[in-house]
C-alpha cells in the first residue's frame, strides 16, 4: 500500500541536497559580490599619506613645512549608541550641522557603510588634542592623521601656490589612478608645478579586523604593504629676506619685481603686488578664504610678473638697437637726427649716436633703425620686402626670449606678444601692409607684449652679453643639488657677444648721467639700467625699469614694474635700486629713497 | 544467531563511518570558527570550544559503546516511561532551567547546561516507533492519528513554552515518518499549500491577485469537472478555506509572530531589507560562503567567521565556516556526506522486520533531514532563520550526543535484525 514512498523520502533528500549545492554554487563561483564584501569587512586598508616635500630659500632658511591635521572618519556599520548631544559638545558642532554632515555624507556617491567615510575634515592639532582623549566613547568614529601644508612666512605666497583637495576633473583626467577623491594636490604655483615631485607616494597598510572593528593584526603578515615615500623637498633660488624686502616695497601697489641671478637663471626675488597671506588657504577654512581671496578686486591671486601683459615702452629700443647691429643696418656710431615729424619724442637732445640715443630714449632714432631693417630694398614690393624685414627681425627678438612663454617653472605663465608677419596678415585681414602701417613697434609700443619675468629675463641676457638660462624658482630638487636639466641650458640669442657692450655702456650712462641718475646710482657699484614708461590711457602711465648690477661679473638683474605710477624713473628704478643694494649689502642706506617708495606718491 | 559479543560484526560500518567523518569534519570546524591567529592556540585547548567539543565527542564514543552493550528490547520496552520522564523534565526546564540566548531551554549542571529539548528528539522517535510498531496499529484509523500527532504535540507544546520555536518545528518532521508508515499525504499537500499561500501572500502586496486567482481557479475546475452538487460544494468551501488562509497571513505575521520572527521571514523575502539590521545574519552567512569561492580559503585561513562577523559561528553557522574556508568544493562533501547518510539510514531502515524499528528508522531519517536542510537552507538564505544545530557539526555536548543516541540505536536495532520476528 505505501509503494514509492520510501523513493519519494529518497528523492526529497537528493533533491535537497542538490538544490543547495546549486545555490552553493551561485554565491561562491558565479557571484564575485560576497568576496569583496567579506574584503571590506575584515581588511581594514590603512592610507598612509607621505609627507609633502619641503620648501626652503637658498640660504637653507625654511620657507614651507607640514603640519599635522585630522580627519574623523565613520564606519556606519560600527557606529553603535550614538549620543549625538555628547558628540556635538566634544566636537563643538551644532546639531543642524551634525545632522547635515550625516546627510551629506549619505548623498556622497562613494558612501558605503562598511567603509570609512569622511566625516569632519582637517581637524587642527588643538582641535585634536581636545577630542582625542573622547574618542573612544563614539565607536565607528575614527581618527586619520595627514599633514597640511605651513608657512614660516607671508611672503611669496603666488609663487608658492596652494594645495587643496583634487578637483572632480582633475581626478577624472588622473589617467594613471595617482590620485584618490580627498587627496590634495599643489594647485598652483611651486606647489602645482614640482606636484610630482612633492607629493611623495602614499603608503597603504592592510590589516585585519574583527567585527568591532578591533584589528587583529596585519593580513598577510603585511605582504601587500607599501610604506609611504615622503616627497623630495626642494630648495628654491627665492633669498627670502630680499623676497620679503621686495614684499614690503611693494605694499599697497600693484606690480610686480623680478630678480635673477644672471649667471645661472636663479630668480632671486618674484614679487607680485598685491599679494595675500598663504595661511589663509590651509586648513579647514580653506574655502571661504579661497572665495575672499579670489573675489578681490585688485586680484591678490594674479601672479603679475608672469601673467601681467604690458607693453614694453623704451626699454625694448635695446633689442632694436642689438638687432639692427647684428642685421649690420647701422654702427654704434650710427647718427640719426631727432626728427619729430617722424614720430612724436622729448626734447634735449638731437643727431645722437647709439649710445646717446638708448640712454635719451630718443622715438625717431628707433624709427629709424626699425626702418633700415625692415626695409632693405630686397624686394622691389614695399610689401614684401616689409615682410622679410619682419621675419629677421622676429628671429632676434624671439632669441631674447619675447613672444613666447620663457618656461618658468611656475604655471600659467604667459607668452606676451611679439607681432609675426602672420599677425599683421591677420589683422589686416589680408590686406597688405608695409613699415608704414606696423612702425610704432620701434619704440615700444605697437602690438608688442611682454611680461615682467621677460623684462627682467632681458636684463640678465644683457648682462650675460648675450645669453641667458631659463629663469626658474627652485635650484635643487630632492638631495641631487640641481635643478631640473632645462635650467642648465644656456640660450643664447642671435646677437654676437661684442654688440652687447654698446647696450651695457648706454645702461651705465642712464645711471650714471641719464634718467635714471637720481635714484637708481649707488655710490660703490656700477649699475646698468633702463627706464620704460608704459602709456596706460587714460590712467596714469606705468612705471619700468630694468637693471643689473654690477656692470662686470653682474649678480642680480632685475625688472620692475609699477603700475600707474607714472615714469619709469620714479616708483620702479627707486625699488629696483633698492633691491639691488639690499641683495648686493644686505641692507640700504639710502632711507629717504626707501621713505620714498614707501610713501607711493609718485605722481606728485 | 549471533552471539551478542560478537556484535561489531553486525553493526553497519557504512554508517559509522559516514558519522564519525561528520563529527571530525564539525570539530575541525568548531577549531576554525573561534581560531585566533595571535593567541597561540591549539585545538586540544580545554578551554576553546574544539578542546571542549573533544570531550564531547569523547563522552559520545562511551554513549555508543553503553548502547551498544545494552539489550536491544530495553529501548523499545521502556520507550513510553522515557516518553513520560523528558516529558516530565520538558515541563519543569521552564521553571528551573537557565536562560541561554533568550531560550529557557537548559538545565545546569555543574559548569555544563544540559538541553533535554534535544533528547527529546529520539526519545519521541522510540515513542512514535514503539506506537507505530504496537499490535493493532492501524495507520488509517483515525484514533490512532490522533494519538500520533498528540505524541509529537505535546512536545511541540512544551517546547514552544521555552521559547525554542527551532527545535520545537523539528517535530513536525515526524509527519514525514507518518506518510511512509502509509498515512493519507492529505495532510502533508495541505501542509505544503499552505506554506506555499502563506509565501505567496508575503510576496505579492495586493491580496486581491490571490483571491482572483483563486476564484478563477474554482470557476474552471467547476466548469471543466462533473457538475454534481458535492463536489462544486466541496470545491467552494476549498476556495473559501484559502481566501481565509490569505486574510489570516497578515494577522500571523502581525500578531501571532514576535517581532523576531517576523523579521526572519521578511528577511527572507527580501534579504537586502537592512542588511545591518535584521538582514544581519543572513547578510554575513551569505558574505562568509559566498567569499569561501570554489576551493576556499584554506583552513583557518577564513576571516569573516573568524573575525565574529557571523553570529554564532560555531553553533547555528557553523556551516559559513565550511563554505569559507573550503569553498564549494567542502560544502559538496558536507552536503554528500549528509545525503549519503540520510540515505544509508533510510536504507537500513528499510531492511528491519519490525515496524518498530522501520519507523524509527525513519524517524532518525527525517529529523537529521529536517536539521540538515534547515540549518544550510538559512545559511545560504533558502530559510528563515531558524536557530537549529547542524547534526554532529554544530557545537555543543546536548546536540552531540542527542544525536549520537539518536543515530546508534538504529544501529543496534539493525545489528538484531534478525533476532526479531517479523511483525509487518
Amino acid at each position: 500500500m505505501n509503494e514509492g514512498r520510501r523513493e519519494i523520502l529518497q528523492l526529497v533528500f537528493v533533491v535537497v541536497g542538490i538544490i543547495f549545492l546549486i545555490k552553493l554554487f551561485f554565491i561562491q563561483v558565479l557571484d564575485n559580490k560576497y568576496a569583496e564584501l567579506a574584503d571590506s569587512n575584515a581588511i581594514l586598508r590603512q592610507v598612509e599619506y607621505p609627507f609633502r616635500g619641503l620648501i626652503s630659500d637658498r640660504n637653507g632658511k625654511l620657507i614651507v613645512y607640514n603640519t599635522p591635521e585630522y580627519d574623523v572618519t565613520v564606519i556606519q556599520k560600527d557606529v553603535k549608541n550614538f549620543d549625538s548631544a555628547r558628540f556635538c559638545e566634544v566636537f563643538q558642532i551644532s546639531r543642524e550641522e551634525l545632522r547635515k554632515r550625516f546627510k551629506e555624507m549619505k548623498a556622497r556617491k562613494e558612501f558605503s557603510p562598511v567603509k570609512p567615510t569622511l566625516f569632519i575634515d582637517q581637524l587642527s592639532n588643538e582641535d585634536f588634542a581636545k577630542v582625542q582623549d573622547r574618542l573612544d566613547e563614539f565607536p565607528g568614529f575614527y581618527i586619520e592623521a595627514r599633514t597640511t601644508r605651513a608657512y614660516t612666512t607671508k611672503a611669496l605666497a603666488n609663487a608658492l601656490g596652494y594645495v587643496s583637495e583634487i578637483s572632480k576633473d582633475k581626478l577624472d583626467n588622473d589617467k594613471e589612478k595617482i590620485y584618490r577623491q580627498g587627496d590634495y594636490i599643489g594647485q598652483s604655483g611651486i606647489e602645482s608645478f614640482y606636484e610630482e615631485q612633492l607629493r611623495g607616494k602614499r603608503g597603504v597598510r592592510f590589516k585585519l579586523r574583527n567585527v568591532k572593528g578591533v584589528e587583529k593584526g596585519s593580513f598577510k603578515n603585511g605582504a601587500y604593504d607599501t610604506l609611504s615615500v615622503p616627497g623630495q623637498d626642494l630648495v628654491a633660488s627665492i633669498d627670502l629676506e630680499l623676497q620679503q624686502y621686495g614684499e614690503m616695497l611693494m605694499r599697497g601697489k600693484a606690480g610686480s619685481i623680478a630678480a635673477i641671478e644672471p649667471s645661472s637663471g636663479e630668480v632671486l626675488a618674484l614679487v607680485s603686488g598685491p599679494s595675500y597671506d598663504p595661511t589663509l588657504l590651509t586648513g579647514k577654512n580653506y574655502s571661504s578664504n579661497f572665495m575672499l581671496i579670489s573675489n578681490d578686486s585688485m586680484k591678490p591671486l594674479f601672479n603679475r610678473p608672469l601673467m601681467a601683459q604690458y607693453r614694453p615702452g623704451s626699454i625694448f629700443k635695446i633689442a632694436q638697437a642689438m638687432s639692427a647691429l647684428q642685421e649690420g643696418v647701422i654702427t654704434p656710431e650710427t647718427r640719426f637726427r631727432c626728427d619729430k615729424s617722424l614720430i612724436g619724442c622729448h626734447a634735449g637732445h638731437d643727431n645722437q649716436d647709439l649710445r646717446g640715443a638708448i640712454a635719451n630714449s630718443c622715438n625717431p632714432y628707433f624709427f629709424n633703425v626699425l626702418r633700415k631693417m625692415l626695409n632693405k630694398n630686397i624686394s622691389s614690393s614695399p610689401f614684401e620686402d616689409t615682410r622679410i624685414g619682419l621675419k629677421e627681425w622676429n628671429k632676434h627678438i624671439h632669441s631674447f626670449g619675447f613672444g613666447k612663454n620663457l618656461g618658468i617653472d611656475l604655471p600659467n605663465e604667459k607668452d606676451g606678444l611679439i607681432p609675426t608677419p602672420e599677425y599683421y596678415d591677420r589683422a589686416y585681414n589680408n590686406r597688405p601692409w608695409k613699415f608704414s602701417n606696423i612702425y610704432s613697434i620701434a619704440i615700444g609700443e605697437g602690438e608688442n607684449l611682454v611680461v615682467p619675468i621677460q623684462m627682467a629675463n632681458f636684463a640678465a641676457t644683457i648682462a650675460n652679453r648675450g645669453y641667458y638660462y631659463i629663469p626658474h624658482l627652485i635650484k635643487s630638487v630632492g638631495k641631487n643639488g640641481k635643478p631640473l636639466p632645462q635650467y642648465l641650458e644656456r640660450h643664447y640669442t642671435t646677437i654676437d657677444s661684442a654688440y652687447f657692450r654698446v647696450a651695457v655702456d648706454a645702461m651705465q650712462q642712464v645711471v650714471d648721467a641719464g634718467t635714471g641718475q637720481y635714484r637708481a646710482h649707488l655710490a660703490d657699484v656700477v649699475v646698468c639700467g633702463k627706464t620704460g614708461t608704459v602709456q596706460n590711457d587714460p590712467l596714469p602711465d606705468h612705471s619700468v625699469f630694468i637693471a643689473f648690477a654690477p656692470r662686470e661679473n653682474p649678480k642680480i638683474a632685475i625688472a620692475v614694474y609699477v603700475e600707474d605710477a607714472g615714469q619709469g624713473a620714479r616708483a620702479a628704478a627707486s625699488i629696483a635700486s633698492l633691491m639691488i643694494e639690499k641683495y648686493l649689502y644686505g641692507k640700504t642706506k639710502r632711507q629717504f629713497i626707501e621713505d620714498y617708495v614707501l610713501a607711493g606718491k609718485f605722481l606728485d | 544467531m549471533r552471539r551478542d559479543d560478537d556484535i561489531s560484526g553486525s553493526l553497519d560500518w557504512t554508517t559509522i563511518f559516514l558519522f564519525m567523518a561528520l563529527v571530525v569534519l564539525g570539530w575541525l570546524n568548531i577549531f576554525a570558527a573561534i581560531y585566533d591567529e595571535t593567541a597561540n592556540q591549539t585545538i586540544w585547548d580545554l578551554s576553546l570550544s574544539s578542546g571542549r567539543q573533544l570531550m564531547f565527542i569523547a563522552a559520545s564514543a562511551v554513549i555508543v559503546l553503553a548502547i551498544i552493550i545494552i539489550d536491544m528490547r530495553f529501548y523499545e520496552t521502556f520507550a513510553y516511561i522515557f516518553y513520560g520522564l523528558i516529558l516530565i523534565m520538558l515541563f519543569i526546564v521552564p521553571v528551573i532551567g537557565k536562560e541561554v540566548g533568550g531560550n529557557k531551554a537548559w538545565i545546569g549542571i555543574g559548569s555544563f547546561g544540559v538541553q533535554p529539548s534535544e533528547f527529546a528528539k529520539f526519545i519521541t522517535a522510540l515513542a512514535v516507533a514503539k506506537f507505530i510498531g504496537s499490535v493493532g496499529f492501524r495507520m488509517d484509523n483515525l484514533r490512532n492519528q490522533a494519538v500520533l500527532f498528540a505524541l509529537i504535540g505535546v512536545p511541540i507544546i512544551l517546547i514552544q513554552l521555552q521559547k525554542d520555536t527551532g527545535t520545537a518545528l523539528v517535530f513536525t518532521s515526524f509527519v514525514l515518518v507518518f506518510y511512509r508508515e502509509g498515512m493519507s499525504p492529505f495532510i502533508l499537500i495541505v501542509g505544503i499549500c499552505a506554506a506555499t499561500i502563506f509565501i505567496l501572500t508575503l510576496l505579492i502586496p495586493n491580496q486581491l491577485y490571490l483571491h482572483g486567482a483563486i476564484l478563477i481557479t474554482l470557476l474552471v475546475l467547476i466548469y471543466f469537472g462533473k457538475k454534481k452538487f458535492k463536489r462544486i460544494a466541496v470545491l467552494t468551501i476549498g476556495a473559501l478555506l484559502i481566501s481565509g488562509v490569505i486574510e489570516s497571513v497578515d494577522y500571523v505575521v502581525n500578531d501571532v509572530l514576535k517581532p523576531h520572527q517576523q523579521n526572519r521571514v521578511k528577511v527572507l523575502i527580501n534579504p537586502d531589507i537592512d542588511p545591518l539590521g535584521v538582514g544581519w545574519n543572513v547578510t554575513q552567512s551569505k558574505i562568509a560562503i559566498g567569499s569561501g569561492g570554489f576551493f576556499g580559503k584554506g583552513f583557518l585561513k577564513g576571516t569573516q567567521t573568524k573575525f565574529d562577523f557571523v553570529p554564532k559561528q560555531s553553533t547555528d553557522f557553523i556551516f559559513c565556516t565550511i563554505g569559507e574556508e573550503f569553498g564549494w568544493i567542502g560544502s559538496l562533501v558536507v552536503v554528500a556526506l549528509f545525503v549519503a547518510l540520510m540515505l544509508r539510514v533510510v536504507f537500513l531502515a528499510e531492511r528491519q522486520k519490525s515496524r518498530f524499528a522501520r519507523s524509527y528508522g525513519y524517524s532518525v531519517a527525517c529529523i537529521l533531514f529536517f536539521h540538515f536542510a534547515i540549518n544550510i537552507g538559512m545559511t545560504i538564505g533558502l530559510f528563515p532563520v531558524i536557530g537549529i544545530p547542524l547534526p554532529f557539526f554544530s557545537y555543543g555536548g546536548s546536540s552531540l550526543w542527542g544525536f549520537t543516541i539518536l543515530l546508534f540505536i538504529l544501529l543496534k536495532l539493525d545489528a538484531h535484525r534478525g533476532e526479531v520476528l517479523q511483525r509487518i
